[in-house]
């Protein structure tokens, strides 16, 4: 056990602070898109920004290092600075055309990608195709040159902002389920294309349907061979898996909920003389610090190539259970405010907004994979438990 | 930056997993149970391993390991719920080599890291365990000691008085009374000091501090190898046992609660090993992660072995099946040095809340 960082990791901490100094400044150019955009070219020139793209479709091409991948990212944290531009765009379309794409797909795709220019549409998801998403149906035939696209897809985020969609299709019918799918991206400006966005329980609208009606497609946007789509979509992020164990977002979120108790009142004293809403903080506190070692943990056997067996299945729920503790303490030191309905959009309201965070929550147990899939990843995966179901 | 254990503390673990496995790995913990004294085959064994002077400068006879080292030993000791105070040998010794005068040293780290002798810790009184909670006074020593973990064998005792200060006194000089102990791995004893000679080791309340601290660390540590131990013991027999024609591990509502018992043992590892090392590094933040750690590793444990029993369905529930020594184990480590509520408020006030 040796926390502290080498000579050189504390040199290259250095330099990224000094970086920061010199070009995350000033205040006032922060919220202007141009200078985010300027920003991220810079951090991606000094190697800081996607740094497992090839120089050559706008990466910054750096040897795998977990621990200037963490440097970077307490060090952009600090300063409050952007880091790669959100989505599903960088974190899983450029991966799969690294690995799989074209050099047509990759000079097409990936720069513009890693500009926020496209951003991308996951068609992942059907209305009876959730959990079991092997069983999709919506399908692709090729006609000529042009792929021909028929189905509905769902629980598509922010595609109503999309400009393209990676899309699971089905394109051998007759083969077995996993093997009859193929990888296809798709303009959503195309005809056929309609979005539908879907207003969730807190009133916003991140999720849409989409619907592909005879939505035509180059044959040359096949990405990966055909009928292979299942096994390219499993494409990610393994170049310094920066996700793992993360504590960025819910480190500050436990600072607010503190926060928040030292500023309510529960029978005229600060909720956080409470008895039970201190006991109630401190568990809390022990999942977070948890989490957050048990971050470092692995980022240290990433750095090894060492496997982290079970403890790497459960990430996800590890901070699905930590946003909901959090969202059941708030509602407990906000008390009556509770009744009132979140304020939407720019309107960050009163202290109901916390009524966001139990809603949202929930939200973060069903994406991505619901609570109950992750527990039969973990026993099945990690425990070595025989599987469920008839079908798998 | 590397958050892992050495190579060293790997090899001591799979060492220690083997030597305690081959003893309490099947279900001869019952058996050993039904002895209430120590079994003095078992702790000449022990004694042979040197872990006594585990925490001890090499300058002093020991291996100059470090509390992150003994963590690591106490969680094996908890995963295979062995029934010798393994723990409280290793922190006395480190506390006579860190606290004790070269007179105190010479006379008592010879006998415990060569001789096998052993050491119990007499801290708990009605008032509570931690340091300010120490009421007896000087010397000789006058008041009694609650829940004393095998005191009926020990050699000497290291007492907790007033002000924070610690001193030895040696076996005889306690009028010892058995307690009906649940954790039956671990019996407790009161023992009433009556104008007993005591040789006083420290008065500063800084070390006193540190040994409750390493005492809650370690106990978080064997609360988690008790609760991963029959979490394991229930993953095994839902791949054995079959009901309804199949292997009760198929069915989900099995599958999900030992997932859930991985959700919440995997993660607490590693923050029970930065709570050691804390206290290694001196750093400022190691009382408050002591208080936090122990709260958290024996709750979840608890939590974690209640369910694993209930997964064993009727045979866990039987006295002759292991699962219980953990589940007491694991309760045993919940209790002892203040309750999870007392190590919040502890943790609540030392973050100025």
């Amino acid at each position: 056990m040796d926390l502290r960082y080498t000579d050189e990791q504390i040199a290259f901490q250095q330099r990224v602070r000094s970086f920061l100094a010199e070009q995350w400044t000033p205040a006032e150019n922060k919220k202007d898109p141009a200078f985010i955009t300027r920003f991220r070219q810079q951090a991606t020139d000094a190697g800081y920004l996607y740094r497992g793209v090839p120089r050559q479709y706008g990466g910054s091409e750096q040897a795998p290092d977990v621990i200037r991948a963490q440097i970077i990212r307490e060090e952009f944290a600090a300063a409050r600075a952007p880091m790669e531009v959100p989505g599903n765009g960088v974190a899983l379309v450029t991966p799969t055309l690294i690995e799989w794409g074209t050099d047509e797909q990759k000079d097409m795709f990936i720069k513009k990608t890693l500009t926020g220019e496209y951003r991308w549409a996951q068609g992942y998801s059907e209305p009876g195709s959730g959990s079991d998403l092997a069983s999709l149906t919506s399908r692709a035939v090729l006609d000529g040159d042009e792929w021909v696209i028929n189905g509905h897809k769902i629980w598509t985020t922010l595609a109503q902002y999309a400009t393209h969609m990676f899309a699971l299709l089905r394109t051998e019918p007759d083969a077995p389920k996993h093997k009859g799918i193929s990888y296809i991206l798709l303009d959503m400006k195309a005809p056929g294309v309609t979005v539908r966005p879907i207003t969730q329980i807190n009133g916003d609208t991140e999720f849409c349907e989409v619907f592909l009606d005879d939505v035509r497609a180059p044959a040359s946007w096949l990405v990966g061979p055909r009928g292979d789509g299942w096994n390219v979509s499993r494409s990610t992020l393994k170049h310094e898996r920066n996700h793992i164990g993360s504590s960025t977002r819910t480190m500050p979120m436990f600072r607010s909920l503190v926060k928040l108790a030292q500023r309510r009142q529960i029978n005229g004293k600060p909720a956080i003389e409470d008895p039970r809403i201190r006991s109630a903080l401190v568990q809390i506190e022990g999942y977070l610090q948890s989490q957050l070692w048990a971050g470092y943990y692995q980022q240290t056997l990433a750095a090894n190539n060492e496997s982290p067996g079970v403890l790497g299945l459960v990430n996800k729920l590890t901070t699905t259970n930590f946003f909901h503790r959090v969202a059941q303490l708030s509602t407990e030191i906000i008390g009556d405010d509770t009744l009132l309905a979140p304020k939407q959009g720019r309107d960050r309201g009163g202290d109901e907004r916390w009524v966001n965070q139990m809603l949202g929550s929930l939200g973060q147990a069903i994406s991505g994979g619901t609570s109950n899939i992750q527990r039969n990843i973990i026993s099945e995966r990690g425990l070595g438990l025989p599987r469920s179901g008839s079908e798998n | 930056m590397r958050f892992d254990l050495t190579d060293e503390q790997k090899s001591l673990r799979d060492m220690l997993t083997q030597f305690f496995g081959e003893r309490f790995g099947g279900a001869q913990g019952v058996e050993a149970v039904a002895r209430t004294t120590l079994d003095a085959g078992l702790w000449s064994a022990v004694a042979e391993l040197g872990l006594a002077g585990a925490m001890v400068p090499e300058a002093d006879g020991g291996l100059g390991l470090d509390l992150l080292t003994a963590t690591v030993i106490a969680e094996v000791t908890g995963h295979y719920a062995v029934p010798a105070p393994v723990l409280p040998s290793i922190l006395a010794a480190w506390l006579i080599a860190t606290a004790g005068s070269g007179e105190q040293k010479g006379k008592w780290l010879p006998k415990l890291l060569g001789e096998g002798a052993q050491a119990a810790f007499a801290l708990a009184e009605e008032g509570g365990w931690a340091p300010a909670d120490w009421t007896l006074e000087g010397a000789p020593l006058v008041g009694t000691k609650l829940y004393v973990e095998r005191a009926d064998s020990a050699d000497l005792f290291i007492v907790g008085g007033s002000g924070g200060s610690l001193a030895i006194v040696e076996a005889g000089h306690a009028t010892l009374t058995p307690l009906d102990t649940l954790d039956r791995t671990r019996p407790l004893f009161a023992a009433a000091f009556d104008a007993a000679a005591a040789d006083i080791l420290t008065t500063d309340a800084a070390v006193a501090g540190k040994l409750f601290d390493a005492l809650c660390i370690t106990s978080a540590a064997d609360a988690l190898g008790a609760a991963s131990a029959i979490q394991a013991r229930a993953i095994d027999y839902a791949k054995e046992r079959k009901q309804y024609g199949q292997l009760i591990g198929s069915f989900q509502a099995l599958k999900h609660q030992l997932a859930d018992m991985s959700v919440e043992l995997e993660p607490a590892r590693p923050l029970v090993w930065y709570a050691a090392h804390a206290w290694d590094m001196g750093q400022e933040d190691a009382p408050r992660m002591a208080a936090l750690a122990k709260a958290h590793l024996t709750d979840i444990s608890v939590q974690v072995a209640r369910n694993a029993i209930e997964a064993h369905g009727g045979i866990g529930y039987t006295w002759e099946h292991p699962a219980h020594l953990l589940l007491k184990r694991a309760m045993a480590d919940r209790s002892a040095l203040g309750s999870v509520n007392m190590h919040r408020e502890r943790a609540a006030v030392l973050a100025g809340w």
